[in-house]
């Protein structure tokens, strides 16, 4: 196995996951954030399945020194509740309610020739671009 | 509540759960997807590769989903352009600001415990929520 293959077997089952919990489907993702309407758990759920297993998982993963293919775990060393996460954390939530997209199921969705996506995934480049721009200047 | 799905949203998560550990496993990569699409433009060589073969499996999958399920949800319709296009930039401006996103604040961070990453997700929660409530109920734009 190698760093490309574990990469795409990864990719593969994390698009199996956003398409068999729907949340590549942004009427099911506005209807978890849609409380005060009929609302749909089920995103808790996709969350709550996901960390079930993540969990204790990445915990075990982490008592070793490296992972199986690298050098090293490449993890944050930030801890700091800083305002760029503050704030970015808080834009981005903007964004995700007013699309039922983020990132994932934005990208995953273009390969079931969703069009909104494909321009969902390029207003977040545009995003990422002004970003980068911004980070710079400060 | 009569959308509520369960059993898939849970097979799902576990589904999404596997992918982040095998990742973290094998490559010591957080799979945060907002971290993985910016970096395959900021990224060169071998860091750039495994972004890509990630994102390719992440339409692979999507795609072999397509082939395999009997009823698949249909494509919303006529959904607000405008809405598409500036909440796009938000997202992109911000999971680049807050280091994250969904899947990797709310999935990877939180599996590793990490405190920005609880933060993080609790206020992109309710900001979304928040959002919606706005546009929806507010507003009444696009129910």
């Amino acid at each position: 196995m190698n760093l490309l293959f574990s990469a795409l077997l990864s990719g593969v089952i994390f698009g199996l996951g956003l398409s068999i919990s729907q949340m590549i489907n942004p009427d099911k993702v506005l209807g978890f954030l849609d409380i005060a309407g009929d609302w749909d758990p089920s995103l808790a759920l996709v969350m709550a399945g996901a960390l079930a297993v993540a969990m204790p998982c990445f915990r075990w993963a982490r008592r070793h020194d490296k992972p199986v293919l690298d050098s090293r775990f490449h993890v944050t060393d930030k801890t700091a509740l800083d305002k760029a996460l503050l704030t970015g954390a808080a834009i981005f939530g903007i964004g995700w309610g007013m699309t039922g997209y983020c990132p994932g199921p934005a990208f995953t969705s273009i390969a079931i020739g969703n069009r909104e996506a494909l321009l969902m995934v390029a207003s977040i480049y545009a995003g990422f671009w002004a970003a980068g721009f911004f980070n710079r200047r400060n | 509540m009569q959308n509520f799905t369960p059993i898939s949203a849970l097979l799902g998560g576990a589904l999404i759960g596997i992918s982040a550990f095998l990742l973290f496993w094998f490559n010591g990569r957080i799979a945060g997807i907002s971290s993985i699409m910016s970096g395959l433009f900021t990224t060169s060589g071998p860091n750039r590769h495994w972004r890509l073969s990630f994102l390719l499996g992440l339409m692979l999958g999507a795609g072999l989903w397509q082939l395999l399920a009997t009823d698949t949800f249909s494509l919303r319709q006529d959904y607000p352009t405008t809405l598409i296009i500036l909440g796009g930039f938000l997202v992109g401006f911000g999971t680049r600001l807050g280091s994250g996103c969904t899947s990797g604040h709310g999935i990877c961070g939180i599996a590793l415990l990490s405190p920005r990453s609880i933060v993080a997700t609790l206020i992109f929660m309710a900001s979304g929520l928040l959002t919606v409530y706005l546009i929806r109920h507010v507003f009444q734009i696009a129910a």
